[in-house]
């Protein structure tokens, strides 16, 4: 088992515990604990997420065809990525090697507006508060309310590009949550004239307020340079998608791994033998697997998915606005931006502005009207599909029985790929930020603050009253509690 | 960039909650049976959670009825009014009924609707597993409350 700094430390039963859990403005439920020791260093950090294995058996025995629908109640925030992923996998089961046209262009439009509206919302509204009040501003400012306050443009806009990405869904998928639009082969629907006139009318709208969005946050690193360069910075492999000419390609491509310089470990290999390419370690401390890449070993091999790594290790973007705005963000600072966790925020606001200009020019394309919506083929046991969701790479891989129904079913997701990465990030933050000092609620923030910024979705798609509280306790050596602030339920 | 306020029924049920969530199907199912009865004037919106967006719903609205599944509420349920609150309390993945209002008012620059949250008892929350035997009665309870409201 390998162990980093700060992952575990020498004599745990010496040190104060102090627990942050749930992480609040992070979906599900997560943990952070640091072990500090009696002059306040910290000794050890770690990020604990339930892992949702749960969700493979919840699959297990029943028919493929319900599938697709099945996985979008996994997570409440990107059902439709794990309902497009799946019909990725499936496809290959009913033998659909290549789509119709129409089918694949309904589906990247599905894709482009999850991709949309997923980022707008955590950008204006998980992330814009600590940004643009600070990280350790008033706690009762610091939320979606007090940016609608203080910055009620943005607050806006943030609110209508989500509105617009649902609604892009809508007509793609046939209903807000729950859509069936995606199915094994293709689609069940194509676009009407008078739904892609509706979504015509605002998108050159959307592709200005992204513009705008990429801008505000170049401004935030340009007034606090020094913080956004480096916090909870580290170097790191990386692992995404590109398509056959090294483009962004956020729904379909081979798997590109590089180490930290950018020099390639792999590149375009095929994702229909994932297996081979990545491995994943259990750690006793961890509810999550910590996956790595085989060829590099446990200790060497983690690697960081998502947003940074697809702007920054892609050749380019296939549309130009966000293009030009990718060849800014690696230019910035000399490149330093595009190295820092922060940079997750710029490259997002990157990709809902390549979302958009793709949504744009997919609504020009009348094969979205089409009919021709079914492929099949030789039916095969098993399937795996691939899919750039908003937090990363996301793996579906399913075996189908004689009995049409699922055998064996295994997701990893982007959460997943990045667990040691957030790690990783967490005790720099911790080192940096909350050694030797006394803790605050503002310090304790800067932890989440880290955590955010790669979007983790903990998949706890259950959200009843009174079950989201934040409750931070100090615990002395003996596990007696010697402090806590619950933040609140509702 | 939505529907004009004109053409909204005047009450809306957003029912919150996860089907396939154990007892956070609560929400879902008194959506499914008031849906079924198509009262007029009543449209009914269900999500898997409360989001930013759902505060464009409330727009042209006389009257909001939040239905939600709910841990430690008083059995068989809770109804209470709500009003706008700075709410930051919960995930923004999560936004809770007093937020959403607060967010209307503050992109709409109007009054909030009257609103009132219908907080069902919910005992276990478990993926795959159906309504527990107390949430079933809980329900009913609930269903009746909710046809007086709506």
């Amino acid at each position: 088992m390998s162990t980093m700094p700060l992952e575990s430390a020498a004599h745990p039963e010496q040190l104060r515990r102090v627990v942050i859990e749930p992480l609040s403005r992070v979906e599900g439920h997560g943990k952070v604990t640091l072990l500090m020791d009696e002059d306040d260093h910290v000794q050890q950090a770690r990020l604990h997420i339930v892992e949702f294995r749960a969700f493979e058996k919840f699959i297990q025995g029943r028919p493929y065809w319900e599938v697709p629908v099945m996985v979008q109640r996994l997570c409440g925030i990107c059902p439709v990525s794990h309902h497009l992923a799946a019909c990725k996998a499936l496809d290959q089961v009913v033998g659909a090697t290549t789509l119709t046209p129409t089918a694949e262009k309904i589906r990247r439009l599905m894709h482009y507006g999850q991709i949309l509206q997923s980022h707008a919302l955590h950008f204006f509204h998980l992330s814009s508060p600590d940004l643009l009040f600070g990280f350790d501003s008033d706690v009762a400012r610091r939320n979606i309310v007090g940016v609608a306050a203080a910055y009620p443009d943005v607050a806006r806009q943030g609110v209508l590009l989500r509105k617009y990405g649902q609604e892009v869904i809508r007509h793609t998928a046939g209903k807000r949550i729950h859509g069936t639009g995606s199915v094994p082969g293709g689609v069940n629907k194509s676009l009407t004239a008078a739904e892609r006139d509706e979504l015509q009318k605002d998108i050159y709208q959307i592709i200005a307020w992204s513009r705008d969005a990429v801008r505000l946050v170049r401004q935030l690193f340009e007034q606090d340079l020094e913080t956004y360069r480096s916090f909870g910075t580290f170097e790191a492999r990386t692992l995404s998608l590109v398509r056959a000419d090294g483009a962004m390609d956020l729904y379909h491509g081979g798997l590109r791994a590089q180490h930290a310089d950018g020099s390639t470990i792999f590149d375009h290999v095929d994702y229909g033998h994932y297996w081979e390419q990545i491995s994943e370690e259990v750690k006793a401390w961890s509810y999550m697997k910590f996956p790595y890449l085989t060829a590099l070993g446990h200790e060497d091999g983690w690697y960081r998915v998502g947003p940074l790594t697809r702007v920054t290790r892609c050749d380019f973007i296939p549309t130009p606005l966000a293009d030009r705005e990718r060849r800014e963000f690696l230019a910035f600072d000399d490149g330093r931006a595009a190295r820092s966790t922060l940079g997750f925020h710029w490259a997002r606001m990157i990709e809902m502005l390549h979302s958009a200009e793709a949504i744009k020019d997919l609504l020009h394309d009348d094969d979205l009207l089409g009919h021709d919506l079914m492929a099949s083929g030789p039916r095969q046991a098993r399937g795996v599909g691939v899919i750039e969701a908003p937090r990363g790479t996301l793996i579906h891989h399913y075996r189908v029985d004689e009995n049409d129904q699922v055998a064996r079913a295994n997701l990893i997701v982007s959460t997943t790929h990045n667990n040691h990465a957030m790690n990783i990030a967490i005790r720099e933050v911790a080192r940096k930020y909350l050694d030797g000092r006394k803790l605050t609620e503002g310090l304790l923030n800067h932890i989440e603050v880290a955590v955010r910024a790669f979007d983790p979705c903990l998949s706890c798609a259950t959200h009843a009253m009174g079950k989201m509280p934040l409750d931070v306790q100090l615990v002395d050596a003996e596990g007696a509690v010697v402090d806590s602030l619950v933040r609140g339920s509702n | 960039m939505s529907e004009p306020a004109s053409t909204r029924a005047p009450v809306l049920v957003l029912a919150v909650g996860n089907p396939s969530r154990g007892d956070d199907a609560l929400g879902p199912e008194l959506a499914a049976r008031l849906e079924a009865v198509a009262l007029p004037g009543v449209e009914v919106i269900v999500e898997f959670q409360l989001q930013v967006e759902n505060a464009l719903d409330l727009v042209g609205r006389e009257r909001v009825i939040f239905v939600d599944a709910g841990t430690g509420t008083p059995a068989p349920f809770d109804l209470r009014r709500a009003a706008p609150a700075a709410d930051f309390l919960h995930t923004s993945h999560a936004l809770s009924p007093e937020a959403v209002l607060a967010t209307y008012e503050r992109i709409s620059a109007k009054t909030a609707p009257e609103a009132w949250v219908l907080c069902v008892r919910g005992e276990a929350f478990e993926l795959g597993e159906g309504l527990s035997e107390a949430a079933s009665r809980h329900l009913e309870a609930a269903w009746q409350q909710l046809r007086q409201l709506a």
